[in-house]
């Protein structure tokens, strides 16, 4: 069952074109990736699916739903449902790490705060972040702002989770740890969209891959197929330059 | 070619009515739907009014004692000096006191506010906002329009009676006009409406300045160093607004005094 379908996306902002036609569909359970060069409208394809950019034409479904149509408070029980992890964190940098996993929750449950401080020290302990709940995000380390963004966006249990370059920019030693946290996700069933220039992250964690490419998907299959076609899509673009 | 430069200034006033216009529609779309957050208004209240009651003083204060010299020098050529508390206060109520607070709270306050919540934009903390499943129109502009709006009329009325002193006190020690004097004479000349009319105007620049402020800082695009010249237009953008609406108000209030 495809939870989640884009259909015939158009994207433009002024002149420059970045969508024409974009496809692909995403089943329950698995990890998709999205890879394509710098620029190539991976971010507002991904902000698409929560609402956050709206295409010119074309349909992006979730179980069915076209939300591309949906007002910002219509859109409130899809975000429920799906999580977004920012680049860089989009951390509340006047708020502590305690405050930033409450806010979800205060926003979107009733629980009492004692439950409130018990889930964010299990999420906490859940990526080795305890002891971090009244440290503001400008005194984390890019590594930890990235670990507890996902925290955040991860602790009202959503059915997907999108992740936007999650390892960019990161150490060896905070991109095999994040890695190991999409994992983690994959293997307690959530749904995922990993955008991402790490191939070899992209081939660790995601059951099939899309490659974005001149406003289209130019290819999507599994690991394996891509690995093989990206080859040849490198090639053909070597030929052409040397001709 | 004047023209041309003329018409950008015009796309450019038209530009910015519009998106101020779509962010007072969200905001009693969006924001008042529902109940208002508290803290946050309270905490912008403080912010604001604590933040700025420092300089809305000195402002104040400076503006008394400037008028009550510049009046005493150029009335007692006339033997016009038992005039000036009168001048002087009538000054303050009805204009000095509510637009120098409002001048001084658009570059405090909005300059703050256009630059707080364009970075916030950079940092992708609006997205996420959004992303979480929560407005924020209701979490950033809701608390800082009510609070601007509410706390300028307070500043503006302390920079009043701030004022007033610093009048009493230049008017002792360099015109030698007895306080008592100056005090009987204040309260027999003013009237409520002297109050209103200015104190009106601070309502209407509170709801500018914020909303402007937000305006400027919510649609920051390129990035950190958009966040500086953004903050200089909010703050270019609200005083000139501040100077042609104080006319235009002050013609208004006038119409309604003399109406009733
Ligand atoms: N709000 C915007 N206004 C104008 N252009 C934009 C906007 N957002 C993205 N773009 C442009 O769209 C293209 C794709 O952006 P993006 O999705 O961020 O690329 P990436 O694949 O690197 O994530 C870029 O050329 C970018 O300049
Ligand atoms: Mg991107």
């Amino acid at each position: 069952m495809n939870l989640i379908e884009v259909k015939n996306f158009y994207k433009s902002f002024g002149k420059k074109i970045v969508h024409q036609g974009v496809d692909f569909a995403v089943k329950k359970g698995e990890c998709l990736g999205l890879i394509g060069g710098s620029g190539t409208g991976k971010s507002v394809l991904l902000r698409s699916l929560i609402g956050l950019e709206h295409p010119d034409q074309g349909q992006v479904l979730f179980e069915g739903q076209d939300i591309t149509k949906l007002s910002e408070n219509q859109l409130i029980d899809i975000r429920k449902k799906i999580a977004y992890v920012f680049q860089g964190g989009a951390l509340f940098d006047s708020m502590t790490v305690y405050e930033n996993l409450a806010y979800p929750l205060r926003a979107h449950t009733k629980l009492p705060e004692s439950e409130i401080q018990e889930k964010i020290t299990f999420q906490l302990s859940e990526f080795g972040l305890q002891g971090t709940e009244s440290v503001y995000p400008a005194n984390l380390s890019g590594g930890m702002q990235k670990r507890v963004g996902l925290a955040r966006s991860i602790i009202l249990h959503p059915d997907i989770i999108l992740y936007d370059e999650p390892t960019a920019g990161l150490d060896p030693f905070n991109t095999k740890r994040i890695q190991e946290m999409i994992l983690q996700m994959k293997s307690k069933g959530h749904t995922s969209i990993l955008v991402t220039h790490d191939m070899p992250v992209a081939f660790a964690v995601c059951d099939r891959i899309a490659m974005l490419m001149n406003g289209r998907i130019e290819a999507i299959g599994s690991v394996d197929e891509i690995e093989e076609k990206s080859n040849h899509l490198i090639l053909q673009f070597v030929q052409g330059e040397i001709r | 070619m004047t023209t041309p430069a003329f018409l950008s200034l015009f796309y450019a006033a038209l530009e910015i009515l519009g998106g101020v216009g779509f962010l007072v529609k969200d905001f009693f779309h969006e924001g008042l739907r529902g109940k208002i957050e508290t803290h946050l208004l309270i905490e912008q209240i403080y912010q604001i009014g604590s933040r700025s009651f420092p300089l809305i003083a000195l402002t104040a204060v400076c503006e008394g004692m400037v008028m009550t010299l510049q009046f005493g020098f150029s009335l007692s050529k006339f033997g016009g000096q038992p005039y000036i508390p009168k001048i002087v206060s009538l000054s303050i109520l009805r204009e000095m006191g509510p637009v120098f607070t409002s001048l001084m709270i658009a570059a405090r306050v909005g300059a703050g506010i256009a630059s707080e919540v364009g970075s916030m934009v950079v940092t992708q903390q609006v997205d996420a906002m959004r992303a979480l499943g929560t407005s924020p129109i209701k979490k950033i502009v809701v608390p800082r329009v009510l609070a601007t709006t509410i706390t300028l009329p307070i500043l503006a009325s302390l920079a009043n009676v701030i004022g007033i002193l610093g009048a009493i006190v230049i008017g002792k020690s360099e015109l030698r006009l007895d306080s008592g004097f100056f005090i009987q004479k204040v309260l027999s000349t003013i009237v409520l409406s002297d109050f209103y009319s200015g104190i009106g105007k601070t309502v209407v620049f509170g709801i500018l300045i914020s909303f402007v402020a937000c305006y400027y800082g919510l649609n920051v695009k390129e990035g950190a160093k958009e966040v500086g010249i953004s903050t200089t237009k909010a703050v270019v953008t609200t005083s000139i607004l501040i100077l042609i609406g104080d006319f235009f108000l002050t013609k208004l209030f006038w119409i309604i005094e003399h109406a009733f």
